[in-house]
């Protein structure tokens, strides 16, 4: 695209020949150099407007006592951030709770959610008929909206009156187990469902990771004499390693993030104990009008996160190495 | 919570009203305002001879009660010419979080329909305007409510919402199951004694008869009713202290739990499990909102009735919160709509019987008393709660300090901690954040 600028611009001005050499050496450097930018600057200003704006915004209102319907908003320095962690302020045992719940709910469902999907992903790679069929069936339950496989399952999982139960009663399980009003039972219903929910979206992606790794090198493999086992553990794996990373970094954000399924299923019951720190920073943000702490909570959360990230990146390169 | 209150309300049917427009125009004239004196545009709400103007009303009214309410607002554009009001229904969680950024970047609504416990919070926010002047002009007063309600449309001395009717909980019973277990169906019980001796009858014919849900909807609000009728309150008079921890709440909430302990109700009811048990047959009694009347109805083949809630502890009280017209601060007043909302506010409130079959009781007294609203006989049943009923304090920022309460209320319930143990820990949370209130709200 610089190319054809330059030539355009070199043809239309017409300058003296040894100058017009220079300055088009000079300018198609400048121009080269803002190629990349330019093709950039779309994302950019997205970004810069959705993306950098609110993070700053986020942080400026994290240093205030915010509320934008009052016009007293002052300024209030680290208090929000002070608060979280000292024992005696209103939100501490709160804010803390939601994070040992998001953390407690993210641990038990990550791995679930990077085997099992990639133990799908295998089968559905095979050929056998059907299989078309089954791929839409596993991918099936991701279409479902959060309102809807929430209220689903709370109805499922009732003590009471759930199928979950009466089929347990049928082939003689304790058909009284709370699966949504006690923990641990919430956490297995939870990690469960979601389990149940996102597995296909991310067998898609290692399906398509799978597709990417070229048969020559499974054929290799078996000419000298791999097993299955070896086969996977040295072909496949290594071959899925970008899909990996991605998958676990994804699910780990997600996981992370959860929401709807403790707000709808368990309603955070026991009291609070499945109340996660998304739904708390709502709660805070909107129901209860404190944008100020909302923001706090969000970005010590964002921090959290990143680390986790790191980590995870760095875990991947040093396997690289 | 509001959310839930939306989620169940969504259940109402159409209701029965729909085509009682012809009686519509005679009730209204029960109302007290026949004296048509000389107007002029800003007189609080007895006339508006302006120019015509356009008003915009927001409400959360999703389900049944939506339609019967724009059957009311047309009513209303019909008879007042130089008046336009257009209706726009958000989910009430929605349409609180919505409704101040609306109001305050000038797309706000004029009139917006508000509960009684969110009067105080928008009000402190200055979303909402005074409406003394309101109030004033078309000389209504306590008498022409319930004093209850009346009382809990003030803030700060100022009154800022005008209210349309009242929703109380109250007391299910499933006249099949009772029968079955050999009580008279149509004597429901109405004292402590009568209703421990139901459900050991009940119990005896193999029915959990009080099933005590954990979550706000209901046994929160069961819970809160019996604070109440035990003798103690949420909160001091001042709501500057949370005081569910009292002697008497203890033991409201050891009644409670003690019903799941001697297996009068399952553990860990579920999320609507209790009323839908009720439903079916598993369940003989469920302290319930009225909003469930119109549900009820749609079910032809459950026998059922409903009561005033019986009397457990040492006086009558239920938990009931308040539908109330309020008026929207604009960046740019204008007197001309401001004195169409007032009218269209006055209107609506005594021609509020049409509105009492989408399962409310009116607030207005004129209607009550109206023959027409007698004749509905499962609403009308629960208007002498109006008399006790026991509304949210007004206060800014409650909600979040009512939702530790239902917590609280909820650990107690799920057996996590004894109910002493689980009121004090909420109150020492609710106490914190009332504290964190007066410093934002300044009060």
């Amino acid at each position: 695209m610089a190319d054809v600028i330059e030539v355009g611009a070199a043809r239309g001005d017409a300058p003296p020949p040894a100058a017009s050499a220079a300055r088009r050496g000079a300018s198609a450097g400048r121009a080269g150099r803002a190629t990349p930018y330019l093709f950039l600057a779309p994302y950019l200003v997205l970004f810069t407007v959705f993306g950098l704006l609110p993070i700053l915004l986020g942080i400026w209102l994290s240093l205030h006592q915010w509320d934008f319907q009052l016009p007293n908003r002052p300024f209030v320095g680290l208090d929000n951030y002070k608060e979280l962690f000292s024992s005696d302020s209103a939100v501490y045992g709160d804010w803390w709770q939601s994070v040992r719940a998001t953390a407690i709910f993210t641990v038990l469902s990550v791995p679930l959610l990077v085997v099992i999907p990639l133990g799908l992903a295998l089968l559905l790679n095979r050929s056998f008929p059907g299989r078309t069929f089954f791929r839409a069936v596993y991918f099936a339950p991701y279409v479902l909206g959060v309102a809807v496989i929430g209220l689903l399952w709370r109805f499922l999982l009732d003590a009471n009156l759930g199928l979950v139960n009466r089929l347990l009663g049928v082939v003689g399980l304790p058909s009284d187990t709370p699966w949504v009003t006690d923990v641990p039972w919430a956490w297995i219903s939870l990690v469960g469902v979601t389990v149940w929910w996102t597995s296909g979206f991310n067998a898609v992606i290692y399906l398509a990771g799978l597709q990417d790794i070229p048969q020559e090198l499974y054929e290799a493999a078996k000419v000298d004499g791999a097993s299955a086992w070896e086969r996977f553990r040295h072909v496949t794996l290594p071959g899925l390693r970008p899909v990996l990373l991605f998958v676990l970094t994804t699910t780990i954000l997600a996981s992370a993030n959860v929401f709807g399924q403790s707000f709808l299923i368990t309603q955070g019951a026991p009291g609070t104990e499945t109340r996660t720190v998304v739904w708390f920073v709502v709660e805070e943000g909107l129901r209860n009008n404190n944008a100020g702490r909302a923001a706090a909570m969000s970005i010590v959360f964002a921090l959290m996160l990143a680390v986790v990230s790191l980590a995870n990146f760095r875990l991947f390169r040093y396997r690289e190495d | 919570m509001i959310h839930n209150e939306m989620s169940r309300r969504r259940l109402l049917g159409l209701g029965l009203g729909l085509g009682a427009a012809a009686t519509l125009t005679l009730a209204g004239c029960g109302g007290g305002d026949d004296s048509s004196g000389p107007a002029a545009a800003g007189n609080g709400g007895k006339d508006y001879t302006g120019p015509k103007v356009d008003l915009k009303l927001w409400n959360g009214f999703t389900g049944g009660d939506g339609e019967i309410f724009k059957t009311l607002v047309n009513q209303f554009n019909s008879e007042h010419q130089n008046i336009a009001v257009s209706v726009a229904t958000y989910q009430w969680e929605d349409y609180y979080n919505k409704l101040p950024g609306a109001a305050s970047s000038g797309n706000g609504p004029d009139i917006a329909v508000m509960h009684m416990d969110q009067l105080a919070t928008f009000a402190a926010r200055g979303v909402i305007t005074e409406l003394d002047d309101v109030a004033s002009a078309l000389e209504l007063s306590e008498g022409d409510f319930a004093p209850t309600v009346w009382k809990g449309g003030i803030y700060n001395d100022k009154r800022y919402g005008i209210p349309l009717d009242m929703h109380p909980l109250g007391f299910y019973y499933n006249k099949a199951v009772m029968e079955k277990a050999g009580l008279d169906p149509n004597k429901p019980p109405t004292t402590r004694d009568e209703y421990m001796a139901a459900l050991t009858e009940l119990k005896k014919s193999g029915v959990q008869g009080f099933w005590v849900s954990p979550f706000q909807f209901t046994g929160g609000m069961t819970f809160y009713s019996l604070v109440y009728q035990f003798g103690g309150s949420l909160f001091d008079a001042e709501v500057n202290k949370a005081t569910f921890n009292s002697d008497q709440a203890v033991e409201a909430c050891t009644w409670l739990v003690d019903m799941i302990k001697q297996g009068f109700s399952p553990a860990n009811v579920g999320q609507d499990a209790d009323y839908l048990a009720f439903k079916s047959g598993k369940n003989a009694f469920n302290w319930n909102g009225i909003w469930q009347v119109n549900d009820l109805k749609k079910s032809a083949d459950i026998q059922w009735g409903v009561a005033p809630l019986p009397q457990i502890g040492s006086t009558q009280a239920a938990w009931a919160n308040s539908h109330n017209f309020t008026i929207v601060k604009q960046r740019s007043q204008n007197a001309n709509k401001v004195s169409a909302s007032k009218v269209f506010i006055n209107w609506l409130s005594q021609h509020s019987l049409d509105w009492a079959k989408g399962g409310q009781v009116p607030a207005r007294k004129t209607v009550r008393d109206s023959a027409e609203f007698k004749a509905l006989t499962e609403v009308n049943a629960l208007a002498p709660e109006l008399e006790y009923a026991a509304f949210p304090p007004a206060a800014p920022g409650l909600g979040e300090v009512m939702t530790t309460f239902y917590n609280a209320f909820n650990e107690a319930a799920l057996g996590k901690k004894s109910p002493k143990q689980a009121l004090d820990d909420g109150v020492a949370k609710a106490n914190k954040q009332l504290e964190d209130n007066r410093k934002k709200y300044g009060s």
